[in-house]
């Protein structure tokens, strides 16, 4: 018998024989014959822990992994520090052997968490609320156009081609289902052409969407962007990083009325792109029209302060067809990990990482400019990414580099031809002095 | 009466539980790199605390959760099972956690393998002949399903296909994401044996039929005995057959949607392949489909070509993506040692004690609760608390009690067609030891019923929170902290 089940041989037959059962045979018996396998699946014999342990290591030892290389790669992922204690916390079996938190009374534990993490993403978003976490910033870009075409009651969506490519692919899926429509808006200098925007947006737009920073890295100009929405009644939907709110003005206090974004910098490790979370957070009026679970404070029978799920005649379990998603099971463990992330960090915290992101992106960034081999892409003001332009193809830069050790950057020229060689570079607060010298001198070689 | 404190309320400021090195590279003034009015006016009110206050504030809560760990967990259609630890291990190791999903594919053949390989085991598993590991939840493999067949329409010209079939016994997601991919969603009747009732369901069919969403065994815990001419039905009318898998821990290696009809599948990693809820996520939705349906599926799709493992992106016909990168690579990976842990064997011993269990549980309780479909069952079983109603005890007040007994209680109200449900589902990884348990306490709850109704309409007595105020919560909404309270508790 399999180890992770512990009746005994003996004792199913004395089951099977007290509900009148002769054999397993006979428990799928309502299961036309004909539909019954007779045959084991092919799938190999079991495993003992030691033999399974071989295998996943010889596995796992196929992969290059970052513990052994410095990485300068981004584009929607980044290799942020983890503080020791996140895994510990979210390794805590009531955490993460738990489900949805349907029974209050037992998962008082997780309720708690969700709604101090809601909190924190208001706080850094500078939003009203908050939901409990989406699958992830791309699904959750998407799922806030859906929504703003709902709340405006229009059809068509903006999108800044400055918003990273897998974002807008995922957009461009959901859109088509929905029968929304979808039209880009071009980059000038790096950031959106808020000409352009003003050209097409129209009384038609229910939402303009930005990345903050965008996908080269650069800071959006949310405020003027939201202005040209909201002349048109449209929405401004900002994907934000979280790792750079701990610096950068909160896109709330800069006219969004709906921010998403990716959560995986905050606690969560880079895992081969999941599972990671997206962050949904908008304005108050808005909140009747979410999607997800969303955690309210109420009080017990004895006037004790306790969390339960709530304002759930949104959700797919209670209004079926109408409801605002078809969302279910979220990124529960993931946003935990972001919650004790952001309070290891704190206040200081968060503006300390960022800070190094920005002084190591620019120390990296003129370097490079330095070595005469790069050219700038754009002039506008990056945070921890940026775009340089090479006169070698940046596969062969790549591949230069992991002779050293080093990953580098997000080749552009398949999403973005027009940029010719863009080398897409991402420096964390992980990357040391001597790390960025070497990557640098090495790059520069070519 | 003091509330169990906010990791906010704890702060205490200077104190920090972060550590970070000093700037070693040349600083420069902040306002020469980015324009002030982008530059955070306020800091966000995160908690300034230390480290010993995060890790006992957390701790502190996780205490305040149940998980399978802490006990049994009969919560039906969600397959709370035990999760192996060694699978937590495995998915820890740095050559899995530590890598970036933009590495050049010759750095990260492990994960491709992975990847390919699941997907050949779900296919085994499922008969179904394509996978897409990219759907990072049940719903969200429906949804993805479902853009399938509207695309596997379109293509062929069929473009007047918009309604999807759903039985009243249906989890919510069927309908949710019927609509999510833009169909109409028509309601089909269950029977008087709680499967689908085949004469209303051919009184549906028409050229508008895109398919029909089943789960099987149903959300009774009831197989559909007459799956096989329900996908004749649809199939003739030109509809496709899609199949919820949130119910396969009752068929693996017995049974194969693929062998059934089934054109369309969505497995939950998360309940039938081991992989831990997560407190609600996450999860995986991995969706298999019959060959004609491959080319619809989500980019990209994970190849093996000339001994090395690759992304097709190629595919003209894909309905796009439905998520960044290449899914939830961690619960796959789990999923993955979790067959190899018990390989083929396990796997079907896995549904058959599930299927025992569920079934021994019903026969003992049939005589205290109402049993609305007696026949044998599947991995999970429907009881209606209508006996115990009829004394003023609900079934809200059933599960309340449960509580006081360390069990987390089943899933309540639903499917919809019961009136006053309970849906039990035990397991396979639970001893006869605890379903004697949790049987003797169910009876126990039915007596105090008759004999004490106050008493279950008073519970629970034993957790820390008791009844909360959940109109309230929805009616005046808090939802955020917004400052120190009067009665913190330190």
């Amino acid at each position: 018998m399999s180890r992770y089940i512990p009746n005994t041989p003996g004792q199913q037959d004395d089951m099977l024989r007290e509900i009148g059962l002769s054999s397993r045979e006979e428990l799928f018996s309502d299961i036309p014959c004909r539909l019954r396998l007779s045959r084991l699946l092919n799938l190999g014999e079991p495993l003992s822990e030691m033999e399974l342990l071989k295998i996943m290591k010889d596995i796992a030892s196929e992969n290059s992994n970052l513990d052994e290389y410095a990485c300068f790669l981004g584009a929607g992922a980044y290799d942020h520090y983890i503080p020791s204690l996140v895994g510990h916390i979210i390794s805590r079996q009531e955490f993460y052997t738990s489900y949805t938190p349907y029974q209050p009374e037992i998962s008082q534990g997780m309720l708690q968490a969700i709604f101090e993490y809601q909190t924190m993403i208001c706080e850094l978003t500078g939003m009203d609320v908050s939901n409990a976490s989406m699958y992830d910033g791309a699904s959750a870009m998407a799922e806030a156009a859906v929504m703003a075409c709902s709340a405006a009651r229009r059809n068509k969506v903006l999108v800044a081609k400055s918003v990273h490519p897998e974002y807008r692919q995922v957009l461009k899926t959901y859109g088509h289902f929905r029968g929304i429509q979808i039209e880009e808006v071009g980059f000038k200098d790096g950031l959106v052409d808020l000409e352009e925007l003003e050209n097409k947006t129209g009384s038609d737009t229910a939402a303009v969407i930005v990345q903050y920073p965008n996908f080269f890295g650069n800071v959006e100009p949310v405020r003027p962007a939201s202005e040209i929405a909201h002349k048109n009644k449209a929405l401004l939907v900002a994907s934000a990083d979280p790792i750079a709110l701990g610096l950068l003005e909160a896109p709330g206090n800069l006219g969004a009325d709906i921010v998403t974004g990716e959560g995986q910098g905050l606690g969560n490790p880079l895992s081969f792109g999941g599972p990671y979370l997206g962050f949904f957070a908008a304005s108050e009026s808005l909140l009747r029209k979410m999607p997800g679970r969303i955690v309210g404070q109420t009080v017990d029978r004895d006037g004790r302060r306790a969390f339960v799920l709530t304002i759930q005649t949104r959700e797919q379990h209670i209004r079926r067809e109408k409801a605002t998603s078809n969302i279910c099971s979220n990124q529960a463990l993931n946003a935990l990990a972001a919650t004790v992330y952001m309070a290891v960090m704190g206040k200081q915290g968060m503006r300390k990482v960022a800070e190094l992101c920005l002084q190591k992106s620019h120390y990296a960034y003129n370097s490079l400019i330095g070595t005469g081999k790069f050219k700038p892409a754009f002039s506008a003001p990056f945070f921890k990414e940026f775009v340089v332009k090479s006169s070698v193809p940046v596969k062969q830069i790549n591949e230069k580099l992991l002779e050293s050790k080093i990953i580098g950057g997000f080749d552009l020229s398949k999403d973005y031809p027009e940029l010719g060689n863009g080398w897409l570079v991402a420096v964390t607060e992980k990357r040391t002095k001597k790390e960025i010298d070497e990557f640098v001198e090495k790059a520069g070689v070519l | 009466m003091k509330n169990n404190p906010l990791i906010f309320e704890l702060e205490r400021p200077g104190r920090k539980a972060y550590s970070l090195p000093d700037c070693d590279v040349p600083v420069s003034d902040m306002a020469t790199l980015v324009p002030s009015e982008y530059l955070r006016k306020s800091e966000p009110a995160l908690p300034e605390v230390s480290e010993v206050d995060v890790v006992r504030h957390y701790t502190n809560l996780s205490r305040r959760n149940h998980g399978v760990d802490s006990g049994f967990y009969p919560l039906g259609s969600c397959t709370m099972k035990y999760n192996p630890k060694i699978n937590e291990d495995v998915s820890k190791l740095p050559g899995f956690t530590s890598i970036h999903p933009y590495q050049d594919e010759s750095l990260v053949q492990g994960c491709l393998e992975i990847l390919h390989h699941t997907g050949n085991m779900l296919k085994e598993c499922t008969g179904m002949d394509a996978v897409s590991l990219q759907p990072a939840a049940g719903a969200h493999g429906e949804l993805t399903g479902l853009m399938i067949i509207k695309a596997y329409h379109e293509s062929r010209g069929d473009k007047n296909r918009n309604i999807i079939i759903v039985p009243d016994s249906a989890h919510g997601t069927n309908p949710a994401s019927a609509a999510a991919a833009g169909f109409s969603v028509v309601e089909v009747k269950s029977n008087e044996r709680g499967n689908v009732d085949i004469e209303a369901l051919r009184s549906l069919m028409s050229d508008k039929v895109a398919g029909l969403m089943l789960t099987n065994p149903n959300t009774l815990g009831l197989f559909e005995e007459e799956i096989e001419e329900i996908a004749g039905m649809v199939h003739e009318a030109g509809g496709l057959l899609y199949y919820d898998g949130a119910n396969a821990n009752a068929i693996m290696g017995i049974s194969r949607p693929g062998d059934m009809g089934f054109d369309v599948v969505h497995l939950n990693l998360h309940k039938t392949f081991g992989t831990p809820h997560g407190g609600g996520g996450p999860g995986a939705g991995p969706v298999g489909v019959k060959e004609k349906l491959a080319p619809f599926l989500p980019v990209p799709v994970v190849e093996y070509k000339d001994g090395k493992y690759c992304l097709d992106y190629d595919r003209p016909l894909s309905i796009g993506r439905v998520k960044s990168f290449y899914g939830n690579f961690s619960v796959v990976l789990k999923a993955y040692a979790y067959i190899k842990a018990i390989g083929a064997k396990g796997l079907k011993e896995a549904s058959e004690g599930a299927v025992l269990n569920a079934n021994y549980i019903m026969s003992k309780l049939k005589k205290h609760y109402d049993l609305p479909f007696d026949r044998k069952c599947m991995h999970e079983f429907v009881l209606s608390g209508r006996k115990q109603a009829a004394n003023g005890v609900s079934t809200l007040d059933i599960a309340k009690r449960l509580l006081d007994f360390g069990y987390h209680p089943p899933t309540i109200y639903f499917p919809l067609i019961v009136k006053e449900a309970l849906m039990i589902e035990p397991t396979e990884t639970e001893s006869r030891e605890t379903l004697d348990g949790f049987i003797e306490t169910m009876i126990q709850i039915a007596k105090e019923a008759e004999e004490t109704p106050e008493k279950v309409k008073g519970a629970p007595y034993k957790t820390v929170v008791v009844r909360l105020d959940e109109a309230g919560a929805a009616r005046n909404p808090v939802l955020r902290w917004r400052g120190k309270e009067d009665d913190i508790c330190q």
